[in-house]
């Protein structure tokens, strides 16, 4: 029952945010009046000041676009593959925009930290590239629109070997593709 | 001529006589080397240059002594002699040896030999000697090609390793093995093979595709690793001779941590799809799967016993990841550990009696061993960043990858009792080992 209304709202969230995202990508210009809440919520998820600076230079529905101002991707607690607050509003934000892009498809690729084995990494993966995508369908992306894959500890996104660098590491990266 | 001399071919099954010993069997009484224990002395041996050359390789007899003398000292079992201070030449040793002679500079074992034009290219004649008992302990001779010479060399230390311990040798083996190299973002990951010593290194894979932990078949022709030809990571199956590899199973899902059994029949496989990781049993043949564990946890990293009849798998049913023993056919699982930290790796001994593993606790990586009931633990390294144990064909050590900080990693062996740590050479950085049985 939680849960549905949780995901209620986040849907109600969604519709709410779809409109503004699509404002800075465009780079036309145009504003309206949802623009500032919007932009506040998608800060608390991926930087949405850094994004502001990039707008001209990215088409709409780009891969650029997508890793820019929607964010490719959700973090996780350690040998977790549990997506919080900010994952999920992440999510919501891709959900939105694969949506208004319907002939994109999506890789979702599982990484890890270095700490845990190589076989138990690439299981980790794979569970939390599930968690997400499960989360896209359950937003209504199609299941035929999105992929999984697991990197385990093959690709880190910081190499370094301390706790920020594993924190970054820990995360499910949505890569886009256009079909066509 | 001297008598009892057993003869052998080193190629393919060409034995061109028994190997039946005519040893005497009162040469057997009394020097042997104890391996029981952790802290062994070493026993000193000579290895004396062959005598004699094969054409076109006039230290061909050097050679030979030179790749013996480094196994058996690598041991850590034996302390070879310097060779400059031996009293008898090589050709001198073509008869029965002076043991007053080898008795001077304390060797308690000595090993000759010759080296000469063959039927299949070279013959090799090698004799170890009881120096003070004054006795021919082994005697044999082996026929093949000039480019087989260092797998004679490697038979013969499997020989001396044999008689003076009691224990199946293992030194004419191979290693196949990740080798890395470039950024850690960007990892060229290559799958190599080389002989257990490091010579005769080449690579399987050209670097395009990300690959990882590969395994070599039981008969050592085949092997099994992980290539990501697209975005996701199968296992494929290929042959050491060459040719085309082919994915090993072909269903939805990730496939991953390939291992034989020990009849090399069956390949265990991870199989991870909606956020669940099971192993399945494949028939190396080709062939449906079947499903070993349903647990909605992470079930992979499964280790066959010797026998074949259980298998050791990695697991976080229980909240963390830890070691599990299972029948071969799956069901009912018992965990085995218990101590700090999380468990991964199991990988059993082929004597049966040690499950290696790596251990994780604060941060730290270890090698470790438990016996199957999960008595016995003990960790056997303390370089923060070791994992992916295997084991030598005879069970004795245990060769594992070594991280160091910053990122550099190699491959090092160490004695199942945790002494005589040393580096494998490689020509780049090395991860994921495994280790064939002796070459049949």
């Amino acid at each position: 029952m939680r849960k549905l209304a949780v995901l209620a709202t986040s849907l109600l969230l969604i519709a709410g945010c779809s409109s503004t995202s699509e404002e800075p990508l465009s780079g036309s210009g145009t504003t309206n009046g949802d623009g500032t809440v919007g932009s506040s919520d998608l800060g608390s998820g991926f930087g949405s000041g850094v994004a502001s600076g990039e707008l001209g230079a990215v088409t709409p529905g780009s891969s650029a676009d997508f890793e820019v101002n929607v964010g490719d991707r959700v973090f996780f607690a350690f040998d977790s593959s549990v997506i919080d607050e900010a994952g999920r509003e992440t999510l919501q934000r891709q959900a939105a925009w694969l949506q208004q892009f319907p002939e994109v498809r999506a890789t979702i690729e599982g990484h890890t930290d270095s700490v845990g084995t190589r076989e138990y990494n690439l299981a980790l993966g794979e569970r939390r590239a599930t968690a997400a995508r499960n989360y896209l369908e359950a937003l209504g992306v199609a299941p035929n629109r999105l992929q999984t894959t697991s990197y385990g500890e093959e690709r880190p996104a910081d190499p370094g070997d301390n706790e920020a660098a594993h924190a970054l590491n820990r995360r499910a990266v949505t890569v886009v593709t256009l079909t066509n | 001529m001297i008598a009892g001399l057993s003869r052998r071919s080193v190629l393919g099954g060409m034995a061109t006589a028994c190997f039946a010993a005519a040893v005497p069997s009162v040469a057997r009484a009394q020097l042997r080397v104890d391996i029981t224990r952790g802290n062994v002395e070493p026993v000193p041996i000579a290895v004396s240059r062959f005598a004699g050359s094969a054409p076109g390789r006039d230290d061909l007899g050097s050679a030979i002594a030179d790749v013996i003398a480094a196994n058996l000292q690598g041991s850590g079992l034996f302390r070879v002699i310097d060779r400059a201070a031996y009293i008898q030449s090589a050709d001198e040793l073509r008869d029965v040896p002076r043991f007053a002679d080898w008795r001077q500079i304390n060797a308690q074992a000595l090993v000759v030999g010759t080296v000469a034009p063959g039927p299949q290219g070279v013959a090799v004649e090698f004799r170890l000697w009881d120096v003070f008992a004054g006795s021919q302990l082994r005697g044999l001779r082996f026929d093949s090609s000039a480019e087989q010479w260092r797998r004679i060399a490697h038979k013969i230390s499997d020989v001396v390793y044999e008689r003076m311990t009691g224990e199946r040798g293992y030194f004419d083996s191979r290693i196949v093995y990740i080798s890395e190299t470039g950024p850690a973002a960007r990892r060229v990951k290559r799958v190599a093979i080389m002989d257990q010593d490091g010579a005769n290194h080449r690579f399987l894979t050209d670097g395009s595709n990300l690959v990882l932990t590969p395994q070599i078949s039981p008969d050592g022709r085949r092997i099994a690793f992980i290539e990501y030809r697209g975005t996701q990571p199968r296992v494929y199956l290929g042959e050491l001779t060459g040719g085309p590899t082919r994915p090993l199973l072909d269903l939805d899902g990730l496939t991953f941590s390939p291992r034989f059994s020990p009849d090399g029949s069956t390949i265990l496989v991870t199989v991870a799809s909606r956020g669940n990781s099971d192993i399945v049993a494949v028939p190396a043949t080709g062939g449906p799967a079947r499903r070993l564990t349903d647990s909605p946890a992470i079930d992979t990293s499964p280790t066959f016993s010797p026998d074949g009849a259980q298998i050791c798998f990695n697991s976080d049913r229980g909240g963390t990841p830890q070691l599990y023993v299972m029948g071969r056919n799956g069901g009912a699982a018992r965990r085995i550990s218990y101590g700090q930290g999380r468990y991964g790796s199991p990988a059993w001994s082929p004597r049966g009696d040690f499950i290696a593993f790596t251990n994780i606790r604060g941060g730290s990586f270890h090698i470790g061993v438990m016996r199957p009931d999960g008595s016995d633990e003990r960790l056997i390294t303390r370089s923060p960043l070791d994992q992916s144990p295997c084991w030598s064909p005879n069970g004795r050590i245990i060769l594992f990858a070594r991280e160091a900080r910053g990122g550099s990693s190699q491959l090092m062996t160490i004695d199942l009792t945790g002494y005589n740590e040393r580096g494998v050479p490689t020509p780049l950085d090395a991860s994921d080992p495994d280790w064939s049985r002796l070459i049949p």
